[in-house]
Order: C-alpha cells, then structure tokens, then sequence
C-alpha cells in the first residue's frame, strides 16, 4: 500500500516550471529515496508534499486522502513531519524544548487551563515531559536534554532535528538532505540510525540525498529528478545504470571532449 | 544534599525579599512614608510594567513586532472612564454633548470595568489581527502603529461616548496601591504561567523559526492572534489602572509616542526577558522623574546655565538611550531571567561567559 502518493504534479513560479508531471508512489516501511543535480527541483518536491507551496496542479495524496492545498501546519497534524536541508531548530530553546513544541500539535487544553495549571493540564504537560524524555533517552540524546540547542555539535543537531520531526508522532518522515556536511564516519552511522528508527517507529521514510553511498544503500527505491523531470526511477542497481541518469550526473561525453 | 540546602537558602531569600517589598508598600500605602508624589511615580510604574510585560509576551515572546500598546491602553482606560464615573456626576462632564442614553445609565464597580476593558481591548485586538498578523517585522510594527492610532482618532470623534477631545473627569481614583501592585503582581504571574505553558513553548517557537513551527503542526495564525490578544487583554487592564490614577483621560494621552516609553523599557530589560522588563519599568519611570532637575533653570556661581530649561530632561534620556543600544543591545537581562546566583556573581565580579556584555549593565 502507498502512504504518499503524488500524483501528475506541476509547481510553476512565473515562467519557471520547478516541477514537472511529477509522480512518486511510496510504500508503507520502505526507506525511498529522491535524488538529483542541484536545482533540479527536490526541495521543492519536498515543499509541495508538505504544504509550503500549494501545486499549479496535480494532487498530493498520504494514505489515499487528499492533502493538496492544506495547510503546513494541517499536514503535519495528518502525520507528515519533516527535516530541513539547513538545520531549522529552535536555536535558543533547550533540547528538550524543541521537543516539547512538536508535542504541540497535540496538546487539547486551551490556553487558559494551560496557564492556570488545571488538573488535566498538568497531566497533559507531564505526559509530554515523560513521552519526550522517552524519545530523547530511545535516541541516545537524553543527556542533553538542558542544552540550548544551537550548542549542540553539528552531528547532534541533526539528530535532534530528526528526534523532533519524530515527536509529532509522524508516521512519514521526509529528511531533506540529512547527510549533508558529514564525514563517511558521520554518514555511516545516519545509515544505522535511519534504520533503527524505521524498524522503531514503523516509519516510512522519503529523503532527498546527495550521498550516493548512502543512497544506494538504505533506499529500497530511486526517483531520479532532472530539471523539474522524473528521468528515471527504481532499484539503486535499475538507476547507477540508467544512461539518463549518468547523462545528468555527469553530462554527455561528446559535450566532455568538445 | 548541597543542591537540596541551595533551594531552601534561595526560597528563605526570596521570602524575606518579598517581605520587604510588602513591608515597603504597606508603610507607603498607609502615610508612614513617602508622600502622595512618590506613591503616584511607584503606581504608575506598576502600570507601565503591566503593559511592557504584556508588549513583551508580543514583541519579545513571540517575535511580532507590534507597535499598538497605546490604542489597546486607550480602550481600557476608557471602559473603565465611561462605565465608573457615578452617573450623577456624568451631566456636568458631558456638557456639550449630551452622554449616548446606551451607556448613560450604566455604572459599574471599579474591577469588572477594568476586565471588560481589558477583553474589549483583546475583541479589538483579535479583530485587528485578522488582517495585519499575516503581515511581517516592520510591516506589521507599521500596520499596528496606524491601528494604534485609528482607535485614537476614533475616541476623539465618538463625542457621544467619550466626550471627544475634552475627555472624561471625576473617574473614581483608587485608595490604596495595592490595586496597581496586586494588578501588577497578578499579570506577571498570570504571563510567566503561560510562557512556560505548552502554549508559551509555541510562542517561542514561532519567534525562532516560523516555517520550522508550522512544519511542527504549530498553526501560526492562531498563535499568533493568541498571543497578539492577550497582549492587547493586559494593555487594556494596564489603560483601566492608569485611568483610575490619574482620575482623568482625554485622547491626547494615548497618542503613538506613549508606545515608545514601553518598547524603551522592554528593549532596556531584555527582549525576552519578564525580570528584566519590570525592573526597567520601574528604573525607567522612576528615572524619567529624577531627571526632572535638568528641567529646572540652574544658576551655578551667578551665571545661568543656558542648557538647563524645559526639555533638557528628555535630551539626557535620548543620550542614555543611545548609549543603551550601543553598548548594552541586549538590554540588562537579555532573555534570561533574574536568579539568585546571577547576583551572586554580579557582587563576586564574576561573569558568565556569554553574559560578560549582558550581565555588566546591571
């Protein structure tokens, strides 16, 4: 079964058409992987499934709902979380701050029994403390729980940043470029972690790379894009051999000799 | 053990602070000292740390810049002038026009005008919003500042209601301090709850990174007209008690440049910090007073000093001012809070490493 489909989009800024006729299907548990040149139109993918940018047309389904024009806030509540290519924390709060906020979105009580500390509040509140305690200790973060977040080292913030797209409770998770500034050391152990967290929280897993290594290895399906265009898609094997592919990474030969 | 005997020591110090705080006004509040001077100077910087408390929780809790402090004051502080001046007295306040026969009848106790006008100032607010939250940074400081001043205009000219220009007199002033201080006491505590409620937490989210807090679920209109009306609630509550000090209001009062005194004493205390804001509250009320001298002619060995005249008081505040934002940018406090071991190190001649610039001005 498919939890994210997306189906025949088309973003256009002005003249310029971001992405073209896009289609991507991903499968329940799987880790996918979408990869491509620079501007070649990720990142936007990445904003339209999540709501940023609403499409020229097409339609973006997760779990055969429609969540096309919603808002960003509306399709992370349906379950969708996401990491940024440059690290978006919320620098000057704590650690486990930044958790707590993603614990936001399922807060019930209103801001005066909130403020008030009403019984059921404070039972809410302390829910949340332990659940995210939780998740930091699962993460091997809970010792920095009371650090502010933008003192973390570079690797740390990744995670963190990943620990709270998984605090919303999403069951997609899309990581925009989560290997980007990692040595090999760094990236293999993202591998390990991309894994245990999938098998951890039944996730399903989308994930714009450009670390071909690590591509190849965790994704269990390519979607190649070019110029705004799916040029090709399938196993890591199917796509290293795909002529377009090579065409797009590394130009055409004769244009190399000339 | 040690950190255990650490609490009780900051709780006993607390304590006796707080004693001699409520020592303090109680000698004031009953005559013993201090003149009326004095307790109205203390009484008004309660206000004005209500109303920065409240623009902070905006401006530096949320990260909106919002510049309507003075419209929301106007709208308490008139609730609380139309509905608390006993009706007999009404006839000879509204001499040219006659008062509207909707609210000329109308005479209610000093504290439930006071909340309705700090939730007719939060409707107004939520109202506002609408559309000018989805503005950004100065757009929105601009947008709120022309609103401040709408609501203004407006009082001026609902002559059936607010008697226009000439405004209203006779409004039944307060006895005891306790009124400004208990209302003060209860806002800050009522604010600090909520920004470190779950609702606070988002707050500071949206001022971190807005795009990462809406990925977060964070609906950040929503947040955004909360904390924008709360804001405008305490403004509203803050115009009701300075109505009742001064026992007068006119439209002149609430002109856009009173929104300065407060983003002043917010950007003095620390953006993002509630200790630093009501300790600049009081610093800058009380300041603006004790530089009245400069005010006064001076004649020193026979000559008069040509500087000293009318006005002079305000030019030595703008210098300090600017010597504020130039060496002190982030304000007394930054976005920490007032503790114990912060005095401590202030008096030892220790400074937290990233606080060396921060923690100097105090």
């Amino acid at each position: 079964m498919s939890v994210l489909k997306v189906d025949s989009v088309v973003m256009q800024f002005g003249g310029v058409v971001a992405v073209n006729n896009l289609n991507i299907e991903v499968e329940k548990g799987h880790i996918q992987a979408l990869i491509g040149p620079n501007g070649a139109g990720k990142t936007t993918a990445f904003n339209v499934i999540t709501g940023v940018y609403t499409p020229t047309k097409g339609n973006v389904y997760l779990n055969n709902e429609k969540i096309t024009g919603l808002t960003p806030d509306k399709i992370a509540m349906k379950g969708i979380a996401r990491t940024f290519q440059n690290i978006r924390l919320f620098k000057n709060l704590t650690v486990l701050d930044n958790i707590l906020i993603a614990n936001h979105l399922h807060v019930k009580s209103n801001f005066i029994s909130s403020t008030l500390r009403l019984p059921w509040s404070k039972a809410e509140e302390r829910h949340m403390r332990e659940k995210s305690e939780m998740l930091l200790n699962k993460l091997g973060l809970l010792h920095l729980k009371n650090e502010i977040a933008h003192s973390l080292p570079y690797g740390e913030q990744r995670k963190l940043e990943i620990a709270r797209a998984l605090a919303t409770d999403a069951k997609l998770l899309l990581l925009d470029e989560p290997a980007a500034g990692m040595n090999p050391h760094e990236t293999m152990a993202l591998s390990n972690f991309i894994y245990t967290i999938r098998d951890e929280f039944e996730l399903t897993i989308f994930m714009i790379e450009h670390h071909m290594d690590l591509v190849m290895e965790i994704s269990d399906k390519i979607y190649v894009l070019d110029f705004g265009q799916l040029i090709a898609e399938g196993t890591a094997d199917e796509v290293k051999n795909n002529p377009r592919v090579i065409e797009a990474y590394l130009g055409v030969e004769e244009d190399a000799e000339n | 053990m040690m950190k255990i005997e650490k609490k009780e020591n900051n709780l006993l110090k607390n304590a006796v602070l707080i004693l001699i705080f409520a020592a303090i006004i109680v000698l004031l509040d009953l005559d013993i000292i201090g003149d009326n001077y004095v307790r109205r100077v203390l009484n008004l910087a309660a206000i004005y740390a209500i109303v920065s408390v409240s623009m902070n929780l905006v401006n530096g809790f949320t990260g909106l810049f919002s510049l309507g402090q003075a419209g929301f004051m106007a709208i308490g502080a008139y609730t609380v002038a139309v509905f608390t001046v006993p009706v007999e007295a009404r006839k000879a306040i509204f001499y040219i026009v006659p008062q509207s026969p909707l609210v000329a009848n109308i005479e209610l106790p000093f504290f439930v005008a006071l909340i309705l006008g700090g939730l007719l100032a939060a409707l107004v607010a939520i109202l506002i919003g609408m559309p000018v939250l989805r503005l950004k940074s100065d757009y929105l400081a601009i947008a709120t500042l022309g609103f401040s001043e709408i609501i203004r205009i407006v009082f001026t000219n609902m002559k059936t209601i607010t008697n226009g220009a000439l405004g209203i007199k006779s409004i039944p002033q307060m006895p005891t301090m306790w009124v400004f201080f208990g209302a003060m006491i209860i806002s800050v505590i009522l604010i600090v709850l909520l920004i470190n409620s779950s609702y606070g937490r988002a707050f500071k989210a949206i001022r971190e990174d807005d795009i990462a807090a809406e990925a977060m679920g964070i609906n950040l209109f929503k947040h955004k007209v909360l904390s924008f009306a709360i804001g405008a609630f305490f403004a509203g509550i803050g115009g009701g008690l300075l109505a009742s000090l001064l026992g007068t209001v006119d439209p002149k009062q609430f002109y856009f440049t009173m929104t300065y005194n407060f983003l002043l004493i917010i950007v003095l205390g620390g953006m993002g910090s509630i200790s630093g804001t009501v300790i600049a509250s009081f610093v800058v009320t009380v300041g603006l007073e004790v530089l009245r001298f400069f005010d006064d002619s001076l004649v020193l060995f026979g000559y008069e000093v040509p500087i000293f005249r009318a006005g002079f008081r305000m030019v030595i505040f703008s210098i300090l001012l600017m010597i504020l934002v130039l060496f002190f940018r982030n304000g007394l406090m930054g976005q920490k809070e007032l503790s114990w071991k912060m005095v401590g190190d202030f008096f030892n001649g220790k400074k937290s490493p990233k606080n060396n610039r921060k923690g100097g001005a105090a």
